[in-house]
């Protein structure tokens, strides 16, 4: 293959995200023989740092340094890529909130082809990009051919292609001058921190982890009963906390908290990616879930294919007893 | 304020259980119930809240076949005012530049100082927003969890990033924007209001109409195709407690005894 692979590396304060180090894998399996090229955008001594980081794992980075680029705006970003970028060129950009907001965009302006959340890559046929994807919340997956001959931008999900022992000894090369006049019709203000709650869902060893299975809210008391007599702490998927039946601040997930507990009881959560995102460390993992082709029994160390409504005041009632 | 909102007709994956079919070229649509994407319904309410506070027209705009009338019909239960059906034949087997490419020349057709669309829907790509505002040359934001409208050509409006933090932006007028879950509440349709507008006129356009050429959306035009629906090999997957729910729950709590599940 011929055409040039880049990977857009997010970072923030100093340091690359994990991401950086999963992008190099995926681009592997397009071209087992490609010469990546990290582009990393910023500005002052923190670009600097993940610069010299990246270059120990790609062989080329171009830096952009402009003070516009303080924080990542999509918008200033797409502009420096749509310049910087040669034409038929394969982008490669995190699947997280930043490659969300900036990828759809430059596919077009770049007149490239878009396949985004790519969760698998099966090489490359004539001009067709073979991709794995899911779709349906992770229930079914989908082969895409993806014609790449005008270029591609991939965006990859996170823990999709697992970190190798990528090393180099790059050069840092200085693009910052073709970068543009770094100009947005939207601009950044501030990042407001997530709200603190009651409770601190990520102290807890043991999690009952309520979604939408539970139906309604008063059955939120189901899992508050299990959790009390087990003592555990209640969180919850994030349909939970868009109802308004349980608070910000004890959703799992990417948009919520990262938790490691040593045990995670999910009822009727389906085991979409952005929730299994925020479950870290490898905990025991129990579902209980009505549909046996859930995505959460994939992950799952002990799965029960049951009306949780049923089961779980059994269950509570068992241990109640035992005590 | 016109603001325009683009929705989908999805299978609903909380109602359904999604199956492939025999060959792997389509899932099993017989026995789906579907609805309007989740996404789509709190950028419908927030369309309706700001046009409430500003003034304007709403307008729901879909593409989809002769089925996706119901859901336009909904969401203009829920306070929409108009509703606008892309539809032809030659729009089947688009792939998100295509789906784009056909909302852009709906919208060069009107004039509109917002668009919304969900943040993403059943394919979860969350693509379509981003790509209609590059074609159209306006700013975007995905994941909008916050809008504030103020007086002249500005809005101010928050994203929602990794751990639930909110990004804060101001962003000119016309813009699209991405509806995150969670940023309203969405009001409840019943049957009542889907009865009041039973009977409102929706005009369907097609390809001819918005001056679209054959071959440039559709199948013919899509970069990006999809060979077939599988069900990945499961890996390791969960040890399933067989028995009747008396046993499997005898069972769960040995287990839970052994890793601290229960202090
Ligand atoms: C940018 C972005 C960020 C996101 N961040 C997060 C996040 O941080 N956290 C998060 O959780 N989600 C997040 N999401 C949403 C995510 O994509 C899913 O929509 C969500 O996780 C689904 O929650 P759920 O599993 O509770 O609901 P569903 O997917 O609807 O699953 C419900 C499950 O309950 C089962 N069920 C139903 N009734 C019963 C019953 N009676 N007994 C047993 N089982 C039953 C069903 O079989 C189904 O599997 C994010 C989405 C986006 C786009």
């Amino acid at each position: 293959m011929t055409q040039p692979i880049f990977a857009y590396i997010a970072h923030k304060n100093g340091v690359a995200d994990d991401s950086a180090l999963e992008l190099i894998v995926a681009a592997k399996k397009i071209d087992p023989s490609a010469s990546v090229t990290a582009i990393v955008c910023g500005n002052g001594a923190e670009l600097d740092s993940v610069c010299t980081a990246m270059a120990a794992v790609y062989p080329e980075v171009w830096k952009v340094s402009n003070p516009a680029l303080a924080y990542p705006n999509a918008e200033v970003i797409r502009g420096v890529l749509v310049n910087l970028l040669p034409a038929g060129a394969v982008m490669l950009v995190p699947h997280d909130t930043f490659g969300m907001d900036l990828s759809p965009g430059l596919s077009i302006k770049l007149n490239a082809a878009f396949v985004s959340d790519v969760v698998g890559i099966e090489g490359v046929d004539g001009s067709a990009l073979k991709a794995v994807r899911q779709e349906f919340g992770g229930q079914v997956s989908t082969h895409i051919h993806c014609d790449m001959a005008s270029g591609v931008v991939l965006n990859i999900r996170s823990g999709a292609f697992l970190a190798d022992d990528s090393k180099a000894s790059g050069a840092v090369a200085d693009k910052s001058g073709q970068a543009g006049d770094c100009k947005a019709k939207r601009r950044f203000i501030e990042v407001v921190a997530a709200e603190v709650g009651d409770v601190d869902i990520t102290k807890s060893d043991v999690l009952v982890s309520v979604g939408r299975g539970i139906e309604e809210q008063d059955n939120i008391a189901i899992a508050q009963e299990l959790a009390d007599t087990i003592g555990a702490v209640v969180s919850c998927s994030r349909p939970i906390v868009d109802a308004k039946w349980l608070e910000k601040a004890r959703q799992v997930g990417t948009s919520g908290k990262t938790v490691k507990p040593k045990v995670y009881i999910a009822l009727g959560i389906s085991g979409s990616f952005q929730h299994l995102g925020g479950l870290k460390g490898n905990p025991f993992i129990v579902a209980i879930n009505k549909n046996p082709k859930a995505p959460i029994f994939q992950v799952a160390d002990i799965g029960v294919v049951l009306d949780l409504l049923e089961f779980v005041p059994e269950l509570t009632e068992k241990i109640k007893e035992m005590k | 304020m016109e603001i325009l909102v683009c929705v989908k007709r999805v299978p609903d994956t909380a109602e359904n259980e999604i199956v492939v079919n025999g060959k792997g070229t389509d899932i099993e649509r017989g026995d789906l119930v579907y609805s309007v994407n989740e996404w789509d319904n709190y950028a419908v309410e927030e369309a309706i809240q700001i046009r409430d506070r500003v003034g304007g027209t709403v307008t729901v705009v879909t593409v989809g076949d002769g089925d996706s009338e119901e859901i336009l019909r909904r969401e203009m239960a829920m306070g929409a005012d108009k509703g606008i059906l892309l539809s032809d034949d030659a729009f089947n087997g688009s792939d998100g530049r295509g789906i784009a490419a056909i909302l852009k020349s709906e919208i060069e057709k009107g004039k509109y100082d917002l668009i919304l669309t969900g943040a993403q829907a059943d394919d979860g790509a969350a693509q379509v927003g981003g790509m209609l505002a590059a074609m159209l040359d306006m700013p975007y934001a995905s994941l909008v969890n916050k809008i504030e409208t103020e007086s002249g050509n500005t809005i101010k409006i928050g994203r929602e990033i990794e751990g639930g933090n909110q990004e804060m932006s101001e962003i000119d007028l016309p813009c699209v924007l991405s509806i995150q879950t969670g940023i309203n509440e969405p009001r409840y349709v019943g049957i009542r209001g889907i009865r009041k507008v039973a009977s409102v006129e929706i005009p369907v356009h097609g390809a001819g109409d918005l001056g679209i050429a054959a071959g440039s959306v559709g199948a013919a035009g899509a970069k990006v195709k999809r060979v077939d629906y599988f069900i990945p090999p499961a890996g390791e997957g969960a040890e399933i407690l067989e028995g009747s729910s008396d046993e499997i729950a005898e069972k769960l709590i040995e287990l839970l005894k052994s890793k601290g599940g229960i202090k």
